[in-house]
């Protein structure tokens, strides 16, 4: 089994068997954060700087506690210290880190390509943790590790992606990355929240019809409303979406017995989901994509900063 | 399995494998006075089936089942930066470690760094009060102050061998081979042909 990978930026560079590589190092790192003493020390001496240059609290603190369980060193960047707000270029900063030695840059970003642009001027390990409306990968691997434990394969899998399609960099990677996997993958949304052009998501249909859609599907993955991120108004008001789109406790009826239900939080209570779909014991697994977001983080971390791959010493 | 030319000579047959777990299990016993408090971790991906005889050997013995357990230690290895296997299999300890004596089982002894990998590895899961190690094979070259308290074969090799176990569980075949390394690889395990439980 070979891993040749050094950055996570695209996850359509990553083959299916790349895929499941991660989701089975994220795996067997679940036996490490369910014991008393949650370290291991593999990436003793690494340093990773997230530099985060967008709000964010999930994905970094996830990021984080992955670093630390394998014993690397992080450093936090971002926010107010940001250096370009003291006029310094993007590349000048990252220039500037680099020169204290590091090995790994976590990049969260408003602009799309940005990791790209790093990876290309730093010669360290680069990982997208979200750039402008482009694409998530580590959310994708979380979204498709919760639903591997779930489903127990992506063998004849539907999945449907409901939702802000056009403002959604989680669905930039999680279409193609299911894509990859082989499920079938429906988009839901109302007209005026997808691209002028829907095909180019890659998605096998793309319908404005929730309840129609609803019966067919294993797994009902809802996105959330970014409200931050809106000019203009794409629906009249929030009750109105919730009507529509939203995953009400009458549209239960509709999904199969076993479809469950992803979301990549913060929810939007009573927006695109109500309470009862999201704390339903059976449906919901939005709790477990938080905990494989630090497994999955743990297992990239692993992979691409790992040398190459030979024997084992006895 | 194997490039033939590559075997230079099996030192270990099914049947002499089969005498030394014999011996290594009343070994075991004797010098724990018994299997109470005692359970057996083997590391992967070859000392975990070793360990599995082992637990049926002494269970023939002394008609106890002592706890098992398989420990994989990659991500406790001193070379990660350079060697990283990309194939990482689970440790399931499914019992608490905590007092027990721990008898490690791995298949060959050679540098000492799987067991100084393994033994950070078993601290971090818990407290045992004494952790002993049985290996099949014992080839030489220590670089670490690690000595096995339990040995099937001393194996006496070069460094540009390679000391490999096959059990037929995995490899269709039960041996210890001594092989030349080939170019540009390392000594080690062979990689599994079949999978476990297939």
């Amino acid at each position: 089994m070979a891993f040749d990978h050094k950055h996570l930026i695209d996850i359509t560079e990553y083959s299916a068997d790349d895929i499941m590589t991660i989701l089975e190092t994220a795996k067997t790192f679940k036996q490490v954060n369910e014991r008393r003493i949650k370290k291991v020390p593999t990436l003793k001496g690494f340093t990773v700087v997230n530099m985060f240059n967008e709000p964010s609290t999930r994905t970094r603190s996830s990021f984080e506690i992955a670093e630390k369980r394998l014993s690397a060193d992080s450093l936090n960047f971002g926010g107010s210290s940001t250096a370009t707000v003291k006029g310094e270029s993007l590349v000048d900063t990252v220039k500037t880190l680099c020169s204290y030695k590091i090995d790994c840059i976590v990049v969260r970003d408003r602009w799309a390509g940005v990791p790209r642009k790093i990876a290309d001027v730093s010669g360290v390990s680069v990982i997208d943790a979200g750039d402008g409306k482009h694409q998530h990968p580590t959310q994708a691997l979380l979204d498709l590790y919760s639903i591997w434990e779930e489903k127990g394969s992506f063998d004849n899998l539907h999945v449907g992606v409901v939702g802000d399609i056009s403002h959604s960099r989680v669905c930039g990677s999680l279409i193609p990355a299911l894509k990859i996997m082989g499920c079938e993958v429906t988009v839901i949304a109302p007209p005026t929240l997808l691209p002028a052009r829907p095909d180019i998501l890659g998605a096998d249909h793309v319908t404005s019809n929730l309840d129609e859609a609803l019966p067919e599907l294993d797994v009902v993955y809802m996105l959330r409303i970014q409200r931050e991120r809106f000019e203009g108004a794409p629906y009249p008001n929030l009750r109105e979406y919730n009507l529509l789109y939203g995953l009400t406790e009458e549209r239960d009826k509709l999904l199969k017995p076993d479809a469950c239900v992803c979301h990549p939080g913060p929810i939007n209570r009573g927006v695109e989901l109500d309470s009862f779909m999201a704390d339903h014991p059976k449906r919901s697994i939005i709790l477990d994509q938080v905990y494989a977001g630090v497994l999955v983080r743990m297992a990239a971390l692993y992979l691409l900063l790992g040398g190459s791959n030979d024997g084992i010493d006895a | 399995m194997n490039d033939e030319s590559m075997v230079k000579s099996v030192c270990m047959d099914a049947d002499d494998i089969e005498r030394a777990v014999t011996r290594m299990a009343h070994q075991i016993l004797e010098a724990n006075k018994g299997a109470e408090n005692l359970a057996l971790v083997g590391i992967v991906t070859r000392g975990d089936l070793l360990a599995k005889m082992l637990v049926h050997k002494i269970e023939e013995i002394e008609g106890v089942k002592v706890p098992l357990g398989k420990l994989d230690i990659s991500f406790y290895r001193d070379d990660f930066a350079t060697h990283m296997s990309p194939e990482v299999h689970s440790t399931d300890i499914p019992f608490s470690i905590d007092g027990m004596t721990i008898v490690l089982v791995d298949d060959v002894l050679y540098t000492g760094r799987t067991i100084r990998a393994a033994l950070d590895a078993l601290m971090d899961i818990g407290r045992p009060a004494a952790v002993e190690l049985a290996v099949l094979v014992d080839r030489g070259h220590r670089e670490l102050p690690i000595r096995a308290d339990f040995v099937g074969k001393n194996v006496p090799s070069s460094s540009s061998e390679n000391v490999r176990l096959f059990l037929e569980e995995v490899d269709g075949i039960s041996a210890v081979e001594i092989l030349d390394i080939e170019p540009g690889k390392r000594a080690g395990a062979a990689a599994l042909t079949k999978k476990e439980g297939e």
